[in-house]
């Protein structure tokens, strides 16, 4: 009865899961399909902890399971709850890491469990031995290992979780600025090598554990288990984690800030697969479900994230744009002068504008502008400006990132233009107020082959009358390259942290 | 490999299982637009926190005297309750900020 529920449970769970991603891919309906699969996902532990049963025995160590997910449920809730919205990413990232380590942990234990299998009480097991399986020809055929196929599963649960967790962590890292980029020359040959060396321990490892079973001749009870598990593959497993960890942190080092959601998402697929090697172990459709359904979609959604930008996944992975940036730079050699605008004249030329937009960039989001920023478009909205943001789709950290922080400054939906719309009404602008934007808005992009970002959509400000760009100096953005933007003779540069700015433009302008 | 083989057959309706949500995950969220490409990923994130099962399962069997299979057992639900429950707050927090303004 018991395990017939959970089944009915862990069925309905799948459905949610399914569903929920379905939901989460439709606006108007994507809040609603988070909390459905969450519902499902509850029936599935609740089910899990009170129906599950393995060979008629249920779990124990009830005090350990209930502590676990209450000590992990509080930190969780209170660190999503807590986090700033422009950390988002980071902490998306690292809760992924989590899901990555909770598998790796779930494959060790496995692991351990196998290994435990030789020392089995071999007086018991003759006991036994009529109750048990058929009789072939005398031969009462045992299998003490493990099957080949559930030691493949556990080896690729470990390596897949190690992976995810140690690239969440650096991924996490780089998000909020911890870690740098790390390049260094055949970086990627060494990548290569090292995940060969995982791999191929991991197949030693398989095929040395593959012959541990042992035959039990039923003529004369004797037992003979031909071969024990070798005590260096125990060392060999762990040394597979070690290097599963490090391979983690060096396939993610070298990858550019930019370009971490797109990781974060592959990282996040990645995952998913580690949860469904759970499910094969346990023999568990939820997990099987959820875990592959997370692995395929999280793999379309980096490539659709990637043609947002208008790159190849391998073009990320591979092309670290450090290199690139450095080639780039030499050939754009005399770009002429910048200018800058003072803060009164800023104010002045934006009192006075009919038409102001808005380019909310990264810079913006890490100053923690956004209020500011929608204070600057109310006090113009006033003065009868009429204010619009330009949101380019990969603006921020990740894709649909501006549009979560200006939500959370209250900027109304309405006054969000996409790229297109927006490139449309740059040719009736004004002024365009670039606020901690680089790349999104680079010329190169449209006029220079050789640039890396050569082809991505653009938004086009320079279509506008006149633009101010607010950066805090004059660095490259993200991909590492000039901006040949800020040298045009329509733009005027305003230094400064973006939330500062903003603030001293307010006053500014309230004092006209 | 014969090991293997017959370990495929043992689990061919896992495997079935596995293609088709290949195919399903391709399916459903094909058509996202680029806006929701965050909380799409956020809320896949947490989803694949349904790999607690398998840390509750660890746990439920490791023997009490085990004191490594406990931690390791207690780490595994802790991490896997993380991903679980942070991963859904985050996602209803970003798509709360959507929905204020619908």
């Amino acid at each position: 009865m018991g395990i017939s529920l959970l089944t009915v449970c862990y069925l309905v769970a799948s459905v949610t899961f399914i569903l929920g991603l379905k939901m989460l891919s439709d606006p108007a309906t994507a809040r609603r399909g988070n909390l459905i699969a969450a519902g499902g996902m509850i029936l599935a532990i609740v089910g899990t902890i009170f129906l599950y049963e393995a060979n008629g025995e249920r779990l124990h160590n009830y005090g350990w399971i209930f502590g676990g997910i209450f000590i992990g449920g509080i930190a969780g809730a209170l660190a999503a709850r807590k986090v700033q919205m422009t950390a988002m990413p980071e902490m998306v990232s690292l809760f992924n890491g989590t899901g990555g380590a909770c598998a790796a942990l779930i494959s060790i234990a496995e692991f351990r469990r196998l290994r435990r299998w030789p020392d089995i009480d071999i007086e018991a097991l003759k006991s036994y031995l009529p109750k048990l399986g058929e009789f072939v020809q005398d031969q009462f055929k045992i299998q003490l290992g493990p099957s080949g196929g559930e030691l493949l599963i556990i080896l690729l649960g470990l390596i897949i979780g190690s992976v995810s967790f140690a690239g969440s962590i650096i991924a996490w890292g780089k998000l909020n600025g911890r870690i740098k980029d790390v390049t260094f020359r055949g970086q990627h040959i060494f990548n290569l090598l090292l995940l060969s060396v995982v791999l191929l321990l991991a197949g030693y490892i398989l095929f040395s554990m593959d012959r541990g079973g042992g035959n039990i001749d039923i003529s004369d009870l004797t037992v003979s288990m031909n071969k024990p598990v070798p005590a260096h593959v125990h060392v060999l497993f762990y040394i597979v984690l070690l290097l599963s960890v490090l391979y983690g942190v060096c396939f993610v080092l070298p990858i550019g800030g930019a370009d971490m959601p797109v990781v974060i998402s592959l990282l996040n697929s990645f995952t998913g697969v580690a949860a469904a090697c759970g499910g094969f172990l346990y023999n568990n459709k939820a997990m099987l479900t959820g875990g592959i359904l997370v692995g395929a979609a999280g793999t379309l959604l980096t490539i659709l994230m990637c043609k947002a930008m208008n790159r190849s996944l391998k073009n990320v992975l591979i092309r670290s744009f450090g290199s690139m940036a450095a080639a780039a730079g030499s050939e754009a050699k005399e770009q002429g002068a910048y200018k800058e605008i003072s803060l009164s004249d800023a104010a002045v030329i934006l009192s006075y504008a009919h038409k102001v937009m808005i380019v909310p960039g990264y810079g913006l989001a890490v100053a923690q502008a956004q209020h500011a920023c929608h204070e600057l478009e109310k006090l113009l909205t006033e003065k009868g400006v009429e204010v619009k943001y330009a949101i380019h789709p990969v603006a921020g950290r990740m894709p649909g990132h501006m549009n979560v922080l200006l939500a959370e400054a209250d900027v109304s939906y309405d006054n969000l233009l996409e790229m297109e719309q927006a490139n449309e009404q740059f040719p009736t602008t004004d002024v365009v107020i670039v606020l901690g934007a680089n790349d999104v808005v680079n010329p190169a992009a449209k006029s220079d082959p050789a640039s890396p970002i050569y082809g991505m959509p653009i938004l086009e400000v320079e279509l506008a009358r006149t633009c101010i760009v607010n950066k805090r100096s004059m660095k490259p953005g993200y991909a590492g390259i000039d901006n040949e933007l800020f040298f045009r003779p329509k733009t005027s540069m305003l230094f400064g942290d973006a939330k500062k700015v903003l603030q001293d433009l307010l006053s500014e302008i309230k004092s006209i | 490999m014969e090991n293997i083989l017959s370990w495929i057959s043992a689990h061919h309706e896992m495997i079935y299982i596995v293609i088709l949500m290949i195919f399903l995950g391709i399916e459903v969220i094909g058509r996202v637009p680029a806006v929701l490409h965050t909380p799409l990923m956020s809320g896949a994130n947490a989803i694949h926190g349904v790999v607690i099962i398998g840390a509750i399962i660890v746990m439920g069997k490791a023997e009490s005297d085990n004191y490594v299979a406990l931690g390791l057992g207690f780490l595994a639900v802790v991490l896997g309750t993380l991903n679980v429950v942070g991963g859904f707050v985050v996602t209803d927090r970003m798509l709360e900020m959507f929905k204020k303004k619908r």
